[in-house]
């Protein structure tokens, strides 16, 4: 249970040393991106522009406000509230991203399942729980939105973000083959025959 | 009572952006009560950072979830009450739409096969405008509750057949729930729907997942099932987020409809712990936010 404050980019050797119940602050940069972006990149061909290699994902859509094009805002955008979605819909995603850009970290809710968890074994990845639904909280996390990138799927665009103390996240899947979420399930299906007979509604 | 079509609109913008910032004393008092419970580290500290969130979200005028959801609007039209349904109809998209883009708002509103996003919180069919229709003296309702995703995914029907007995009903929703496990962001509300047709099975479910906490069936049989299941689904151990502990559920909540002699239909509509929902009434004297 050790605490890692984490700059992005990050090494194979700094993912590889996070393991389950872990916590971890992001640093720096963030990207997000969620259903929308991933079906443009890896079914309808589309690249970024964006060297995603050793980064953290945020599977999010972004509240944002336009605002005029300054330093301070360059891509035109302010956020407004930035929170994070389910992550298991990408769940077939997680593999080309990290063959084919080199991504490391994927940060999202509610845990991903065995093809996330095998990449993450053999390409060296990790899995970091935010807590759903708790925007409002993650948002103050954000400083800027540095640049946007396939803005017609706008709010599905792949943001860069610049955060500052992103977290702490809990390590829920590392590249050990371990993840919070079997064990829950695995344990709720074995807790499953005594509730139903409790419920006189035995298989 | 004549209804106001431009007070229609203007609380339909209001209560969009209402409902996406402060969440209803039930829910807030619902949080505590499983603060007092959780017994799991994990959960407790999950429990902790929701709450947390609530205040910072009060605090800094924020949305309380990134989620501005599918836009549903229920509307009870009372007695005595005059109105152009058609407009009243219109009025609300109007307003829907302007919450949208003068807040702003994220729209999360697509096409369903183009997925083309129009900006405006709107399309086909939604915002959702449903009316309904009560004995309160020249009195109209407005509830807004924009439905978040990860638990409207979260959504189940299935046909079972009488001999399957209610058995089978709980043990459908017992599955569902392990299913669902943390994508459906717990705790949650479960709404469960008992008979109808496979529609009305559908919206009730959603009524179920949608009503106050501290409110409960009004058929004997959905309560007792209601008391049970809530029970049950807190023993699973899936606990908030899906990391662990008791806190799965705030609650199971059921609606039944009678049915046909041969079906026995059971649905699932889940609620996320940010279970949002503004309501407004407009009587002669005014309008009360509750």
């Amino acid at each position: 249970m050790t605490h890692h404050v984490l700059e992005t980019p990050v090494t194979e050797a700094q993912v590889r040393a996070l393991k389950v119940g872990d916590t971890v602050t992001l640093e720096k940069t963030l990207f997000g991106i969620r259903d929308g972006t991933l079906i443009a990149m890896f079914d309808k061909g589309r690249r970024t522009t964006f060297d995603l290699s050793g980064h953290a994902l945020l599977h999010t859509a972004p509240n944002v406000r336009k605002v005029p094009v300054t330093n301070q805002s360059p891509t035109g955008y302010a956020p407004l509230c930035i929170g994070t979605t389910t992550s298991q819909r990408m769940e077939r995603f997680t593999k080309p991203l990290m063959e084919q850009y080199g991504a490391r970290i994927i940060v999202g809710k509610g845990g991903m399942g065995a093809a996330t968890l095998a990449a993450f074994r053999d390409l060296g990845g990790a899995y970091l729980a935010v807590i759903g639904g708790a925007a409002a909280l993650e948002t103050t996390w954000i400083e800027d939105i540095e640049a946007v990138d396939m803005d017609d799927l706008h709010p599905e665009s792949l943001w860069r973000f610049r955060i500052k103390g992103f977290g702490p996240l809990l390590v829920t899947m590392d590249s050990h083959g371990s993840s919070t979420y079997d064990r829950v399930q695995d344990e709720a299906k074995a807790r499953r025959a005594k509730i139903l007979a409790g419920l006189g509604a035995a298989d | 009572m004549q209804l106001d079509i431009k007070e229609v609109e203007e609380l339909a913008k209001t209560l969009y952006v209402r409902a996406l910032k402060l969440l209803p004393p039930d829910i807030k008092r619902g949080f505590e009560r499983l603060q007092a419970q959780e017994t799991d580290a994990t959960g407790r500290a999950v429990l902790d950072t929701m709450v947390q969130n609530i205040a910072v979200a009060e605090r800094t005028r924020n949305l309380l979830c990134q989620d501005t959801g599918i836009p549903i609007y229920n509307i009870t039209v009372g007695k005595n009450v005059e109105f152009d349904g058609v407009a009243m109809k219109e009025a609300i998209r109007r307003g829907c739409a302007r919450a949208t883009t003068e807040h702003p708002l994220r729209s999360s509103v697509v096409h369903p096969v183009t997925r083309k996003n129009e900006q405006t919180s709107c399309g086909i069919g939604v915002p959702i405008i449903n009316v309904e229709f009560d004995g309160r003296d020249e009195t109209v309702e407005i509830e807004m509750i924009p439905k978040g995703s990860g638990s409207e995914n979260g959504s189940f029907l299935q046909m079972l057949i009488p001999a399957d007995g209610v058995k089978a009903v709980k043990r459908f929703v017992i599955d569902k729930v392990i299913e669902c496990g943390g994508r459906v962001c717990p705790p949650t509300i479960v709404g469960v729907g008992i008979g109808g047709t496979s529609d009305l099975c559908m919206h009730i479910a959603k009524v179920a997942a949608t009503r106050p906490l501290g409110t409960t069936c009004s058929d004997p049989e959905g309560a007792r099932i209601e008391a049970e299941l809530s029970e049950a689904v807190n023993e699973l151990g899936i606990g908030p987020q899906g990391l662990g502990g008791r806190s799965t559920s705030f609650r199971v909540h059921v609606e039944v409809a009678a049915t046909h002699i041969t079906m026995n239909p059971v649905a699932v509509n889940i609620q996320c712990h940010s279970a949002r929902r503004a309501n407004a009434v407009i009587t002669p004297g005014g309008i009360d936010f509750k």
